[in-house]
């Protein structure tokens, strides 16, 4: 039998299975199914819901919008699937073929789809993190639980670590009229993100909206009462301040524990995998019948000196599993690659964040329309003399006019005329990047290296 | 009926917020806040904003094919 013929029968009666139901599993089984599979499809989640879309629940969810239990994803056409729900993957038997869940069921697969994604960072000490009041964000459970409490009008939030999604709980709050500390270790909001240039704007914002911003500073212990209920938190600087919640923003775990011993190149950044979506075994080799997408997957990018990125993004979610779907029924020749330029948004303080290709690379930076001192404006980043990313305020429209200039590698600075500009020639500073060594909170682009089992970053927590 | 609207297409233009203002609002200047889940009722509206969008951003549901085995939904 050729190796076409085994395509065609595997795209006939092949066996499918996709650990992780959300965002990235969903839209790779309904592209399965548009590209003509017609095997059977088994979709593992360890969450009890049908896969729903998590955005929201740090903004709609938090704000009265939408309720967190009204987050389910749009379907884009049937998908013919078995779901096992509410069941985690607990390891994987290469060998075999086998997925083990919890409750030690196996489920046999002729192509393997890990979607997995990521988890909350959870508070450092586990006791603390027990507290009645203690919240992370993550999942539609745990929205649910933080909106009832806000709901409660608690005297002060605390939200620790003002990355993407501390920041737009941090906005929630505000618009709820509630008192809210941030505590960030960095010298500023978003700083991993989008540097110290833009983190200086994001500071100016959230003052002004009325938060008790405190940079350069991070908690060191969460004190609870006599009944178990959160009652301060304790600073670097000796200070305390009271607060019944706190907020643990403290960025995301990739959620690969399940594949340890399984042989795959998979660790704390993600499962790493070719451009085609195709899973790295831990001595390089490229497996053909495991395929990774969305948070849990790191590949190589041509744009960004083939680095491996790994990317937190809603768009990269969607783009990657619709590549690893097609390319897991697909002969060599017919794969495509996994080319996205990473893209994401936040909407915080009434102000729409939008960032486009990899603004951690940049090492020079202008703002090539609006000011930064009205809050609207768009920067673009350098590197090594080309376009490497943009970011806007309130500047949406631009974005895509960016993502061609980074495609097209473009010079930088940018020397066409644009709108909206402001000084006769375009003076280039430093982003103001914090040390990469040094961890993140926000949701963004992780420069991994150039091997797949390299690891540049590593997070290390600091002890009180 | 669910809906998505993928906020990296998004650019503000905010013909949705026009076309069915219980579901689309504006935060600010250009922030969309959508409500994921709507009413029979909105339907109409919804697929025209829908169909209206400069960008195409919007995702309303094609199937309503049951995910068994889920928590239902509740409320």
């Amino acid at each position: 039998m050729s190796a076409d013929a085994d395509v065609e029968v595997l795209r006939r009666e092949g066996r499918i299975v996709v650990v992780g139901a959300s965002l990235a599993g969903l839209r790779a089984a309904e592209t399965l199914r548009d590209k003509g599979f017609t095997g059977s499809l088994t979709m593992i989640g360890d969450e009890p819901y049908e896969p729903y879309d998590r955005p929201p629940l740090s903004k709609q969810a938090l704000l009265g919008r939408a309720r967190a239990e009204d987050t389910a994803l749009p379907r884009r056409r049937e998908i013919d699937a078995e779901w096992r729900l509410g069941v985690a993957a607990e390891g994987l038997d290469r060998q075999a073929k086998r997925v083990r869940l919890a409750n030690r069921d196996t489920v046999p697969y002729d192509r393997l789809l890990i979607t997995t994604g990521t988890r909350a960072r959870p508070w450092i000490h586990p006791d603390e993190a027990a507290l009645d009041g203690v919240f992370v964000l993550r999942t539609r459970d745990d929205s649910v639980r933080l909106d009832r409490k806000l709901a409660g009008s608690p005297s002060r939030v605390l939200v620790i670590g003002a990355g993407f999604t501390g920041s737009e709980v941090a906005s929630a709050c505000r618009e709820r009229g509630l008192e809210v500390t941030v505590a960030e270790r960095g010298p500023a909001p978003l700083v991993g993100a989008l540097g110290g240039v833009i983190g200086a704007v994001a500071d100016r914002l959230q003052r002004r909206k009325g938060v008790n911003l405190r940079c350069g500073i991070s908690v060191t212990a969460l004190e609870g009462d006599y009944a178990g209920r959160l009652r301060r938190a304790h600073l670097s600087d000796g200070s305390a301040i009271e607060a019944e919640v706190a907020v643990v923003s403290l960025g995301a775990i990739r959620n690969t524990d399940w594949l340890a011993g399984s042989g795959l190149a998979a660790g704390p950044r993600g499962i790493a995998c070719d451009a085609g979506c195709r899973v790295f075994d831990v001595n390089g080799i490229v497996t053909d019948d495991i395929y990774a997408a969305g948070d849990v997957a790191r590949s190589p990018h041509p744009l960004f000196d083939y680095q491996f990125l790994s990317l937190e993004h809603w768009g990269n979610a969607v783009e990657q599993a619709e590549i690893a779907a097609h390319n897991m029924i697909c002969a060599g020749p017919d794969r495509r690659p996994h080319l996205w330029l990473p893209m994401f948004w936040s909407s915080q303080f009434g102000v729409n964040i939008k960032s486009v290709g990899v603004p951690s690379l940049g090492d020079q930076l202008v703002v090539a329309q609006g000011t930064l001192a009205e809050e609207r404006f768009v920067a673009v980043y350098g590197y090594h003399g080309r376009v490497i990313a943009a970011a806007s305020f309130d500047g949406a429209k631009w974005l895509g006019f960016y993502q061609q200039q980074i495609e097209a590698a473009a010079p930088f600075p940018p020397e066409y005329g644009t709108v909206d500009r402001r000084t006769e020639t375009l003076e280039p500073v430093d982003p103001a990047f914090p040390d990469p060594h040094l961890p993140t909170h926000g949701p963004t682009v992780t420069l991994t290296g150039h091997s797949p089992s390299e690891r540049r970053v590593e997070f290390v927590p600091s002890h009180a | 009926m669910r809906l998505v609207v993928d906020l990296n297409r998004c650019q503000g233009y905010a013909q949705c917020v026009f076309l069915a203002p219980d579901v689309f609002a504006l935060h600010g200047d250009e922030a969309l806040l959508f409500s994921p889940r709507f009413d029979e009722a909105q339907r109409d509206r919804v697929e025209e904003a829908a169909a209206a969008c400069p960008v195409q951003a919007i995702l309303v549901d094609y199937s309503d094919e049951p995910t068994r085995g889920a928590e239902p939904h509740v409320g």
